[in-house]
Formats: C-alpha cells, structure tokens, sequence
C-alpha cells in the first residue's frame, strides 16, 4: 500500500468514527464546545501514532499471548504523559475534559490500530497510519463540536459570533444541542451525509 | 438508605451510557440479539462490580497524596496518584483474565456462550470508566464504591438489553438506506438518552 494512501485513507474512505465505528465514546461526551473537541483530537493524535510507532519496534519481540498487557502499558504509560503535559499547560481544559483523558487508554482506535496495523507493518508506516487515523477522528469531533457549540452556545472557541441583532429578532440558542444525547444525533446526520455521498458504505 | 440513593441514581441518573456514552464500542457492536447483550451486560456488571471496590483499595492505601502513610512516617508525603491510570488498567486487564479462567473451569456452558466478549471487556471504557468516576468522586468507604460499581453496571446492561430488543424489531421497518444499521442506531441511542434525562430532575 502507498504511504499517501495510509495517511489519507483514514480522512474519509475508511475513517475510524463513522465507518469503522471505534471511538465513539470519547467522540461523543467531549464535543459540547469547540475546545475541549480540539484537545482531544490533539491529545488522541499524539497517542495513536506514538503508540503505533513503539508497538511496531516492539512488533518482534512481544509474545502473542500477552500482546494486549504489553499494549495497554505502553499506551497507559503515553497517556499518563498526556494527561500531566494538558495538567500542566491546559489546567482548565483539562478540568473539562476529567476522566477521558485517561480514557484514551481504552479509546477503541488506538488499541484497533495496534492490533490491525503495528503488529504487521514497519514503523514509518506505522506512524503514517497512526497520524491519519488521529486526524480522521479528529475530524469528527471537530465538526460535531463546531455545530454544537455553535446552534447551542452561540459562540465559537468561546467568542460570540451569532450576532446580537439576530438575538432581538427573536432567534434563540437552542440548549438541547448542549446535552450529551445530541452529539450521537449529530454524528448520525454526519454519517447519513457521508454515507449518501459514499454509497458502497450503505449497510443491506 | 445512602447506598439505595446511590445505587438508583448510577443506575439511572449517571447511566453509563445515557449520560457519559462510555462502552459505547461493545454497545454499538454486540446489541444485535438480546441473548449475546444480556450475557455481555451481566459480564461487564460482574467485572465494574469487583474491579470498582479493587481499586478503591488501591487509590486510597497507596495511590492517594499521604496514602501510604500506613507504612511508617517517612512514608507520609509520597505521592503517588500519576501512577493510578496504569495501576487501575493492570487491575482491570488482570480480573478479566481471572473471570475469564474461573468461568472456562467452573461454567463451561457459560464461556461457550459469551465467547470473545469476555476478553473484549478488559478494553471497555465502562470499566475503566467506572474507576475513574471512583477515583473523582471520592467515596467514604469500600461499600459505597461497590454499590456504585454494581448500579452502573446494571445500568450499562439496562441499556445493552433495550437497545437490542428496539433493534430486533427494526428489522422490520423501513429506514433510508443511508442511516441503515449504524446511523439509525445512533439516532435511536440519542433519543433514549433524551429520555433518560427526564431522571435529571429527581432529588436523591
């Protein structure tokens, strides 16, 4: 397979929330502003491709029936140093986003990618992959956290720009979009998009 | 009458997967029958109910700020909390393992029928999750955090076992090819959390 082809495969064709369905937890309960969605798709990025990159040295040396322990310290230990690096430069945002920070450890793609690619490729390759299926994730929870932030607050990245005229023409932030059932409708209309652009995707 | 408070408001309130969307991963990929989701629900009631209390221990005779003090003076002001995340996923990752080898010796019948779901659980958010929320919330003692790990797994097999029921009888209806099997799962999913959320309002 091409390296373009690893890295941007993942963007839509094949990406790891809205096709292959991994990730969704995290994906869903941090998206209600813009900011914390960014952080986390930067937080995830980091992980999965450093991940990818050790896993795949280490890809010769793990004996296959401990493969998940070795897998789960390697990314328990990547985390933990995410989690200090966002408690120490991102206090606030770290607050937010509280426990799935440490949740990236049982993030569905990170260990999807391990065991689906490290295990059987090279570590440049590895590191492409780990980078493009980040950034599909990302996309996702950048777009879900852009329209709810956006139809609920009002505001994007925490600024104003709906417009105040509009408020006193009786236009009004819809709260429900701030809730947490509102990211899975959300990302089922993304999916229903992309899907009707994509149609071999269509499920029988 | 705390640890009933407790008990129904992690069931319904704090539902794992209304409120919080964890063990979606599992969630989305095993509620196509009852039968398979009702096995999964009781495995991952069982696992959060002895992983929960496991880890309580952990976090507060050795993990916590002065923790380990128990040990002697010199031991009062060691801090060890980075280190919870990889101790509490050792933790989890190890009794799946242990569940895993009791039931294979003892119910045959049992691990014949849950299969690949039971070594699935060690990387369900739910789980981690639930000692997570353990560690935030910080419970006054070892009961407390076993209610609370029972109750959200009960709510996490509630809401396994109802979405599988509503998908056996979407067999039958007619869905826009689009949002065919995941989208319309989702959009499912959101609208019982929205129903869900009408326990927001009851004081416990």
């Amino acid at each position: 397979m091409k390296n373009k082809e690893i890295l941007l495969g993942p963007l839509s064709k094949n990406n790891p929330v809205i096709v292959q369905v991994l990730g969704i937890c995290s994906a869903l309960a941090v998206t209600s502003k813009l900011e914390p969605s960014i952080v986390m798709a930067i937080s995830v990025i980091a992980v999965v491709a450093l991940a990818n990159v050790v896993i795949s040295l280490l890809r010769n040396t793990i004996p296959n029936s401990i493969r998940i322990i070795v897998q789960l310290v390697v990314v328990a230990a990547l985390v933990i140093i995410v989690d200090q690096v966002l408690k120490a430069f991102a206090y606030d945002v770290s607050k937010q986003l509280s426990v799935f920070v440490g949740l990236i450890i049982t993030n569905c793609i990170v260990m999807g990618r391990l065991e689906a690619f490290a295990l059987s490729h090279g570590p440049w390759e590895s590191f492409l992959d780990g980078i493009g299926n980040g950034i599909g994730y990302g996309l996702i929870l950048v777009i879900v956290g852009f329209f709810r932030e956006l139809l609920g607050s009002g505001t994007l990245l925490g600024f104003q720009v709906i417009p105040q005229a509009l408020y006193d023409m009786g236009y009004a932030n819809n709260g429900l979009m701030i809730l947490p059932p509102m990211a899975l409708i959300v990302v089922a209309c993304i999916i229903w998009v992309h899907r009707s652009h994509n149609t071999e995707l269509q499920e029988k | 009458m705390e640890s009933l408070n407790l008990f129904i408001k992690s069931i319904f309130i704090d539902n794992m997967i209304f409120a919080y969307f964890l063990g979606m991963c599992s969630y989305l990929a095993v509620s196509k029958t009852v039968k398979t989701s009702m096995g999964l629900g009781l495995a991952v009631t069982f696992v959060l109910t002895i992983t929960v209390p496991i880890n309580y221990l952990l976090e507060n005779y050795i993990l916590k700020p002065g923790a380990l003090s128990w040990l002697g003076e010199g031991f009062a002001n060691v801090d060890l909390s980075f280190l919870s995340l990889i101790l509490f996923i050792a933790v989890v990752a190890s009794m799946v393992q242990l569940v895993e080898m009791v039931v294979e010796k003892y119910s045959p019948s049992l691990y014949a029928s849950l299969g690949i779901f039971l070594p699935l659980i060690a990387v369900n958010c739910a789980i981690l999750g639930g000692s997570l929320f353990m560690q935030q919330r910080a419970f006054d003692s070892v009961g407390t955090a076993t209610v609370y790990g029972f109750g959200s797994g009960i709510g996490w097999l509630l809401a396994i076992v109802g979405i599988a029921a509503i998908r056996e009888k979407l067999a039958y209806s007619n869905v826009p090819a689009p949002l065919k099997g995941i989208g319309i799962t989702f959009i499912i999913t959101g609208l019982m959390g929205i129903a869900f959320m009408s326990f927001l309002g009851i004081k416990l």
